[in-house]
């Protein structure tokens, strides 16, 4: 007996769930790099020898096979790539998911967590731009009684001019909670995408991850700003 | 019981539809949802107006036929079908309102009806298994272990009510669409078409216009048959697979 064939795989792809695959696969390898960069915030507290030896290391790593900040390009490539993939995903579902209810419901009973996911997903690109900005592409000091080259080429004097000052340490607190409540979203979510969430137990112990790494993430993150705010580093 | 209705009456598909409030008196508690719609459309018509038009059929909570969104929840505050729900959950004087399933693949036919065949579409792409024709086969010829055989039930279960599709944010109907296909891939008579199903059906559910899946769960919650969101997990595994090709 013959049964039915599908020949739609091309056409999946660009379904639903072909760009919510797309946005759980870009979204772990965010998740991965966080936890690097967490590492290395950290090292801020071995003092101003072990973080900058550690950010050259960063340039002179898989030296002499890659040439001198090789991996480093690399990492940005990567992570350039699944940001315009996490971010069209993004967009585009949120557009179609805006078409599928054009009459909106008079009354509401309970505010969605889409709307977190989505403004803070927004805030956190936007966060990104001005954390290129400051530390990696044009390096600027915001600390008034910080300024010149001996502050702005040297890595941890830069980390800490910068979080001296309060108003960007609020910034910096403010990306954090919207990060902790798109990952502690987003891990689950991502798990459900994938497909790996399938009993209940499974479905439980993916929440619960999610929920924990949002918390290691914004605690990791937290330490180094805060200690240098309150003066624990100098 | 006194209450005050707000009810989205609109009178066809192409027209423009409002909010009208109405009010009802002596309503009992032990009434359901429905039967105190019946006493105002009585009311209606002994007035010589038009009484408002909603769905219903088997009035047991087994058909999946009627459904309305009650003061912004699918079904009402309890658990279970518009028809099972009963008016001792809600309060003396309430103000209630009552809206049709909001989604463009539901389009209003009038009042609080809306238009599902886009269910069907996607059932008839897919949501199905092919067999001969002739005398039915012996039910126990195939074994099927017992954990899948539950969760085979339990994800038929699904009414097809639209729910879930009401309550999403999104207006997806991935929970309707998760309890199709994981009904068929628990059981060994699902599995030759397993792959051109999801396929297929994930293809018709977008072109219909439903939106993606957030994974935020409104839809179990809102489900009166309490289907987890784990089948959409389920969904999403089976597409994944099928995409490798």
């Amino acid at each position: 007996m013959a049964t039915v064939t599908s020949s739609r795989v091309a056409t999946a792809r660009r379904t639903t769930i072909g760009l919510k695959i797309l946005m759980a696969g870009t979204g772990i390898v965010f998740v991965l790099y966080v936890l690097l960069h967490m590492y290395g915030n950290l090292k801020a507290l071995q003092g101003e020898e072990a973080f900058n030896t550690y950010a050259e290391h960063l340039r002179t790593f898989g030296e002499p096979i890659l040439p001198y900040g090789g991996l480093l390009w690399i990492v940005r490539v990567v992570l350039l790539l699944s940001l315009v993939g996490h971010a069209y995903a993004a967009y585009t579902l949120w557009s179609r998911a805006g078409n599928a209810r054009r009459t909106k419901y008079a009354a509401v009973k309970t505010a969605a967590r889409t709307a977190w996911m989505r403004w803070g997903g927004t805030f956190i690109l936007l966060f990104v731009v001005w954390h290129l900005l400051e530390f990696t592409i044009l390096k600027i000091s915001v600390n008034p009684d910080k300024q010149g080259p001996n502050i702005t080429q040297n890595p941890y004097e830069l980390l800490v001019a910068s979080f001296q000052v309060w108003w960007l340490t609020l910034i910096y607190v403010a990306a954090l909670v919207a990060l902790a409540f798109h990952l502690s979203h987003g891990v689950f979510s991502a798990s459900q995408t994938l497909g790996l969430t399938g009993s209940a137990g499974a479905y439980r112990r993916s929440k619960m991850t999610g929920h924990a790494l949002a918390a290691v993430i914004v605690v990791g993150f937290l330490i180094p700003p805060l200690a240098i705010l309150f003066g624990l580093i100098k | 019981m006194n209450l005050t209705l707000k009810i989205w009456r609109q009178a066809g598909p192409r027209h423009t539809g409002e909010l009208t409030t109405y009010k009802v008196q002596d309503i009992s508690e032990d009434m359901s949802f429905l039967e105190m719609l019946d006493v105002l459309n009585e009311e209606l018509i002994a007035k010589g107006e038009e009484p408002v038009a909603f769905d219903s059929d088997c009035r047991e909570g087994i058909c999946g036929m009627c459904g309305l969104m009650i003061s912004g929840e699918a079904h009402g505050p309890e658990r279970t079908t518009t028809c099972q729900l009963h008016m001792r959950s809600f309060s003396d004087g309430e103000v209630i309102t009552i809206e049709p399933w909001r989604a463009n693949a539901f389009p209003v036919i009038k009042d609080l009806v809306v238009d599902r065949s886009s269910f069907d579409r996607i059932i008839q792409a897919g949501g199905y298994i092919s067999v001969n024709t002739g005398a039915a086969p012996e039910a126990n010829a195939a074994p099927v272990p017992k954990p899948n055989a539950d969760r085979a039930f339990m994800a038929a279960e699904c009414i097809g009510c639209g729910a879930c599709v009401a309550a999403c944010p999104n207006a997806s109907a991935m929970l309707f669409m998760g309890a199709k296909v994981t009904h068929l891939s628990e059981l060994p008579q699902g599995q030759p078409e397993r792959s051109a199903r999801v396929l297929s059906m994930v293809d018709q559910h977008d072109a219909e216009g439903f939106g993606g899946c957030t994974n935020v769960g409104a839809c179990s919650r809102a489900c009166p048959k309490g289907i987890p969101q784990d089948v959409i997990s389920t969904l999403n595994k089976d597409l994944r697979t099928s995409l490798r090709g």
